[in-house]
């Protein structure tokens, strides 16, 4: 029996798309910043497998010499980044949200059999309750990866008044560097996100927008909202 | 909204097979399908209405009066952000110090704003005027360099991104307004950084001698430990690219508060003209 399912609460959905366009924006004028001093690369010795970026990168999106704006919108956009994070972070303490984010004992191997399935080496998926391992691992260390920003960030914009926090990274320019990989570690997220919604399809995506789901329950079970909690296995 | 908190034992999902994927269409004109057709075009609205807000905050953003550089909403946040760190400040923090020999031997130059002008050495005099009124007074190396020689290796940070550690060495702004008490109206020097006079100027202005590059400081920053002024990298006098005779360093700030080849100080209540700071910079661009 097909039913609408509550999947998505109003609050993280909307805590999701204020964080879309503002993530976007400090990425985009974390590249204004960058451009400035663009020296990171992957490679070692005098063998470079990939520049940090390449000519034809910046003049495709018109990056340079933009960074007194890249550091004017980065300071502004960091309260918003922070604030609704913040928000994010307390709302699924509170509501209970965080039971179906937090990873558990069986998520990594969960996981193993979701990236099986996806490349279709495996027939079955493994049951979610709201996400599956993968999900709950991917969107835990997201969150963490925003703290992080949020620390190695402060680091580099305060680096004497924050100085423990930027010798505990190591110092000033490796907080640098940090901030930068987890950069690359969002845009990395963000296509593994894309792909993953579009696979999911239309009643996945628009769950994000609606909150609702459409889904086959059996008849006997109200809801499966409503469904009595099934114990987890203790082995 | 549904912000309330959802008690969590009775509505917790079991676990069950994803349903993506599966073809869930709801029978036509069903009372579901409605329901599911409703509140999709509510929500997709509501979206859509909030990217347009989106998009309007954006063009507001962008299109609101210059202020130095940059749109104002940009720099009231920016000035925000300066006076949050100013109240989080504390003289005790020092930034870190390397030992001297991890200081790069040949020390990069960025910008030559103020420095294009011909100079006399010899002729040159630090030209400080009092906050209280009255005379300027004139100084020379020899007088900056009877104040007790302080040596310092830290890094300098660019605001383009790139850092270097320095060896540096010269007098502590600090001393200099202890020894020369210009800085307060009353007259009374500087004893304890901790509890300066209480009518200390609060901010600071330097100039080069042709007026082409100019910055401002707050006091605070001014007179913290670690500024300096310098006549010295790598126990060498500076060079006319570095600043000679008499530069400014100050581990608190970027480089571009780094004012090289000081022509004049003086003392403000409120924040003096700053190079970057016109064209679009952080006024504050403090560490």
């Amino acid at each position: 029996m097909k039913k609408l399912v509550e999947k998505h609460p109003l609050a993280i959905r909307w805590f999701h798309w204020v964080n879309f366009p503002v993530l976007m924006l400090m990425i985009w004028s974390g590249l204004w910043i960058y451009w400035a001093n663009d020296i990171y690369r992957i490679g070692w010795g005098n063998t470079t497998l990939y520049n940090f970026f390449p000519q034809s990168f910046y003049d495709a999106v018109h990056l340079d010499h933009k960074l007194a704006q890249g550091m004017a919108w980065h300071f502004l956009l960091m309260w918003v980044f922070f604030i609704n994070g913040l928000l994010y972070v307390g709302y699924t303490l509170v509501s209970g949200e965080w039971r179906y984010l937090l990873p558990n004992r069986h998520s990594f191997r969960e996981a193993g059999q979701v990236i099986l399935h996806d490349l279709g080496l495996r027939k079955t998926a493994p049951l979610v309750q709201k996400y599956n391992g993968a999900q709950r691992i991917a969107y835990t260390a997201v969150v963490l990866m925003g703290l992080g920003s949020l620390l190695t960030g402060l680091a580099i914009y305060k680096p004497v008044q924050f100085g423990w926090l930027a010798q505990g990274l190591g110092g000033y320019e490796a907080a640098r560097v940090q901030h930068f990989v987890l950069t690359i570690g969002y845009v990395l997220f963000f296509v593994v996100h894309v792909a993953q919604v579009g696979r999911a399809g239309w009643n996945n995506f628009r769950s994000m927008v609606a909150g609702f789901e459409i889904a086959d329950v059996p008849a006997s079970a109200a809801s499966p909202r409503l469904a009595p909690r099934e114990p987890e296995p203790r082995a | 909204m549904a912000l309330e908190p959802t008690s969590a034992p009775e509505k917790v999902i079991p676990p069950h097979p994803s349903p993506d994927g599966e073809s869930l269409t709801l029978p036509p004109d069903s009372a579901l399908a409605q329901e599911a057709t409703r509140r999709t075009r509510r929500s997709f609205i509501g979206l859509g209405l909030a990217g347009v807000a989106g998009v309007l905050g954006w063009r507001y953003l962008l299109n609101a009066p210059d202020a130095d550089g940059t749109p104002a909403p940009f720099r009231r946040v920016l000035d925000a952000n300066g006076r949050l760190s100013a109240a989080y400040f504390r003289e005790t923090r020092l930034a870190p110090e390397f030992a001297k020999s991890q200081g790069v031997r040949q020390v990069r130059t960025n910008g030559s704003a103020g420095l294009q002008s011909d100079i006399d050495l010899a002729a040159w005099r630090l030209v400080v005027q009092p906050y209280g009124g009255g005379k300027a007074q004139e100084f020379t190396l020899a007088d900056i360099k009877a104040l007790p020689r302080v040596e310092m290796t830290t890094e300098l940070k660019c605001i383009e991104g790139w850092s270097i550690k320095v060896n540096w060495a010269g007098a502590r702004f600090a001393d200099f307004l202890a020894k020369y008490p210009l800085a307060s109206r009353s007259g009374q020097p500087i004893k304890d950084i901790a509890s300066p006079p209480a009518d200390l100027a609060p901010y600071v202005s330097l100039v080069t001698p042709d007026e082409e590059y100019y910055v401002g400081l707050d006091m605070h920053s001014a007179i913290h430990p670690q500024t300096l002024l310098c006549y010295e990298i790598n126990d060498q006098p500076l060079t006319l690219a570095h600043g000679a005779p008499l530069r400014l360093v100050t581990p608190l700030k970027y480089g571009i508060k780094h004012l090289k080849r000081i022509g004049t100080i003086a003392f403000a209540d409120t924040r003096p003209a700053d190079y970057w700071a016109e064209m679009g910079y952080d006024w504050d661009a403090g560490h």
